[in-house]
């Protein structure tokens, strides 16, 4: 009977191809069960809106499952528990639709309990339909979260016990408490009055939802005769006079007048400035000035460094200055901070690898350079300098050469310049500064021009140029040729 | 055109809003939080939406929901996350959704720890969800990587109709590299079978569901022969130094650079060695290692991980020539160095 009005809206499919089978025609629903009478106030709104168009709905894991079959709208599947994400996710591309999350009591209130409470929260403008019956009907009548005390389903064959399974779970009670949503209200499927309410809750959800004001709720009490093991008739008495005592009807929130209707506006797709929103360099024509490889000492090319120091001493920055200033002179460069196990320990370090050729590792296990901050790090890393490497020590810091003698060692005093130029935290700077101008890996322009590249605040560049100045004067006497 | 110095998980993001990506949905974890950060950041401004979503099992569905609508969308986790985002997964494959899902993999099992691994092999290569599904995946060993096969997962996703994976480690996630960004795909492709938002909806339904045993086989038929397609046509690999080796090292991500380290060097030194480099885990690089069967002599596989991707160098091969596999796990990479001994004791065998 229920079946011929429902498809009577131009909202349901003429035929409901997509159940197929012998009875086409009919819904899968049990006779008495309240999805149909539901189903059909929310199509006979969709076609007195005249939103049919643009209304997507979600069907749940639960009896319905297949309300996709029914509605002919645009249609999402989703998995148990997760419609609000999943409407949350379709809204969000298609803000001007109509999204219909329609949910039972275990998808909606066990397993997606925290998505719908997130997704109310956020105030997803979308209508959310839960049908409450109390139990588990699709799977064949197991306890359900709302299933009242002392009602014996499957999986609670004594009757529901408060001790063992907890309380039936007020969902339009919870969901009020929450600062988005705009209407909430508890309805039920029962005598002609009370469907009267029902429509008009219906009617109000999507209203709210066409007028882009956010998020609306209606729970819908409803009679599960086969799950319950009850003819219609005891049924419908059982919901009467039993779930409305543990699930009071009536509004528990409702701000939606409160809300400006404004129309929802559809999402542009464009590339226009994008270059520019993704803050990437402006597209060269011309490649970056080709590395004159033969300036440098043919031992300092292709260097793989560490470097090491406390946290503090902008040792990240170093290394970062010195792969910036390297890819801009032409290198292959590499730049990795200490990650991982490593950082334990309280040195910070970093791995960096200028070169002529494809860079395989960019791990720096055998050093040809290790810039040593402080002691610690220097006594560290020593020994996995390779044979005839280059040592950078910060003298104010490092006061005894390292124990190995087949090493370079250069020692800056990199703090105690960095004081006199009134900030110590230049003393990486100066050592950047010595580093270039003894293995003249980079020429000082090109590292002043990268300078804004990594130092976001510009008022110390200037500073730094003066830092890495005064580190190539440090050691200009030592260079040889 | 000019380089940025810039982080792989910053390039990832780059590169998916420069693919036409304009949707994420995601959920913090070490280390693939950036990837969400620079999409906080970069999406508002060009257009798109960025949502913290409550969980990892929130942030797939919402993908899944979006990609209802034809748009490009993604998400980012790292390894516990990837396993509750699993479920999500399946559905899409069985939806036959395209996404592009990003796992910057880290220490386990359980919460483990935030450093390099390679143990999630198994859960993204062999599906750690569900049902007869495959993912595209794709492991990039450097941040110009980063970027490029984020937005190759974009069109490979939207070609097959499928979720494609980029699987990367900590390590390419956290290192800094020039990256030469591309430039923007202008317009998108429509996808007709995509929800549109108008009165043709009511013909298109996203759906994993199919009750009826025949009909859910003969979709799961078409899975297959479309994975089959991809098998023919989509197998990535890359070969360095392997004309005349005798030995062959094979290894993806992170330890693909360390590999090429050590084939460097032992070159030097006149060993012949190669190295091979599966770019796509599947569809893995069957034919490409067949053909070094005709000169190789023996196989040494590098993971870091307990041997997931060494179990389909072993399909491939068989027992024709030895594989040996030399592994480093919980967050240990190894050095060079160390490979380097574990080779020249096979040479010298």
């Amino acid at each position: 009977m229920a079946e011929k009005v429902l498809k009577r809206a131009d909202s349901f499919y003429p035929i409901f191809e997509r159940k197929g089978g012998p009875t086409p025609d009919v819904t899968h629903y049990c006779p008495g069960c309240g999805h149909g009478v539901l189903h059909k106030l929310i199509a006979e709104t969709i076609d007195d809106f005249g939103i049919r168009d643009r209304t997507i709905l979600i069907s749940p894991v639960g009896c319905s499952v297949f309300a996709y079959y029914y509605f002919r709208t645009g249609n999402i599947q989703s998995a148990h528990g997760r419609a609000p994400a999943v409407a949350t996710g379709i809204k969000r591309v298609f803000p001007q639709s109509i999204v219909i999350s329609y949910q039972g009591d275990g998808d909606l209130a066990a397993i997606g309990t925290n998505n719908i409470l997130q997704a109310a929260n956020r105030g997803e403008k979308i209508t959310v339909f839960f049908v409450n019956n109390a139990i588990y009907g699709m799977t064949g009548g197991q306890m359900a979260p709302t299933t009242l005390i002392g009602q014996k389903t499957t999986t609670s064959p004594m009757g529901r016990k408060p001790g063992n399974e907890g309380f039936p779970i007020r969902m339009s009670e919870l969901i009020a408490t929450l600062h988005a949503p705009i209407y909430v209200e508890r309805v039920a499927l029962t005598d002609a009055k009370n469907s009267t309410r029902v429509r008009k809750a219906v009617r109000k959800a999507l209203q709210n939802q066409i007028d882009n004001k956010g998020f609306s709720f209606v729970e819908v009490l409803s009679v599960c005769p086969s799950g319950w093991k009850m003819t219609p008739v005891q049924a419908k008495e059982w919901l009467t006079q039993e779930m409305i005592k543990a699930f009071p009807l009536g509004v528990y929130k409702d701000i939606s007048d409160e809300i400006e209707a404004q129309p929802a506006k559809g999402n542009v797709f464009s590339v226009q400035g994008l270059r520019e929103q993704l803050n990437l360099p402006e597209e060269k024509v011309a490649p970056a000035t080709p590395v004159n490889k033969t300036a440098t000492p043919e031992k300092y090319r292709n260097p793989r460094l560490k470097m090491a120091g406390f946290g503090g001493q902008g040792i990240l920055m170093l290394g970062l200055g010195i792969a910036q200033a390297g890819m801009d002179a032409g290198y292959e460069v590499s730049w990795i901070p200490s990650y991982g196990p490593e950082m334990r320990g309280g040195t910070a370090n970093c791995h960096v690898n200028l070169s002529t050729e494809r860079i395989g590792s960019p791990l720096v296990t055998r050093p040809t350079v290790l810039i040593a901050m402080n002691l610690p790090s220097l006594e560290k890393f020593v020994d996995e300098v390779v044979p005839g490497g280059l040592i950078i020590t910060d003298a104010s810091l490092v006061t005894q050469p390292p124990a190995r003698k087949d090493l370079e060692h250069l020692s800056i005093p990199a703090t105690q310049i960095a004081d006199e130029l009134g900030n110590t935290r230049v003393a990486n700077m100066v050592i950047l500064g010595a580093y270039i101008a003894y293995t003249q890996i980079l020429d000082q322009e090109t590292v002043f021009a990268s300078l804004p590249h990594f130092i976001k605040q510009k008022s110390l560049i200037g500073l730094n140029i003066q830092a890495i100045k005064k580190g190539i004067e440090s050691i200009s006497s030592q260079i040889k040729n | 055109m000019a380089k940025q110095l810039i982080k792989g998980n910053e390039a990832i993001v780059k590169g998916a809003v420069l693919a036409g990506c304009r949707y994420f949905f995601g959920y913090p974890i070490t280390p693939a939080s950036e990837i969400a950060e620079a999409a906080a950041y970069y999406m508002p401004q060009v257009g798109g939406t960025f949502l913290q979503a409550e969980s990892e099992i929130a942030s797939i569905n919402m993908v899944y929901g979006a990609a209802s609508g034809g748009i490009r969308v993604m998400t980012a986790s790292s390894s516990p996350g990837i396993s509750l985002k699993m479920e999500g997964i399946s559905y899409a494959a069985g939806s036959e959704l395209p996404l592009v899902l990003v796992d910057i993999m880290r220490g386990g099992p359980g919460l483990g720890n935030i450093a390099p691994e390679q143990s999630d092999y198994n859960q993204i290569v062999k599906g750690g969800g569900h049902g007869n599904y495959k993912l595209l995946v794709l492991a990039p060993a450097s941040a110009q990587e980063m970027c490029d096969f984020t937005m190759l997962a974009f069109d490979l996703a939207d070609r097959y109709r499928n979720p494609v994976c980029v699987l990367a480690d900590g390590f390419i996630g956290q290192m800094m590299e020039p990256v030469d960004f591309p430039p923007p795909v202008e317009k998108l492709a429509d996808k007709p079978w995509a929800l549109h938002c108008d009165a043709d909806d009511e013909k298109r339904l996203i759906s994993s569901i199919e009750l009826e045993p025949e009909r859910l086989e003969a979709h799961n038929r078409k899975l297959q022969a479309k994975y089959a397609e991809i098998e023919k046509a989509e197998i990535r690999c890359e070969t360095y130094k392997t004309d005349d080796a005798e030995l062959v090292v094979i290894g993806y991500g992170v330890i693909s650079r360390i590999l090429q380290s050590v084939v460097d060097r032992l070159r030097q030194d006149g060993y012949r060695i190669g190295m091979l480099r599966p770019i796509t885990l599947w569809p893995f690089p069957r034919p490409q290692i067949e053909k070094l069967l005709d000169h190789v002599q023996k196989i040494l596989v590098v993971e870091l991980s307990n041997g997931q991707m060494v179990d389909d160098v072993r399909l491939t091969v068989k027992d024709r020539i030895p594989i040996h596999f030399y592994n480093r796990m919980g967050g240990v990479v190894p050095s060079p160095e160390e490979i380097i001994e574990q080779v020249i004791k096979l040479f010298e065998a």
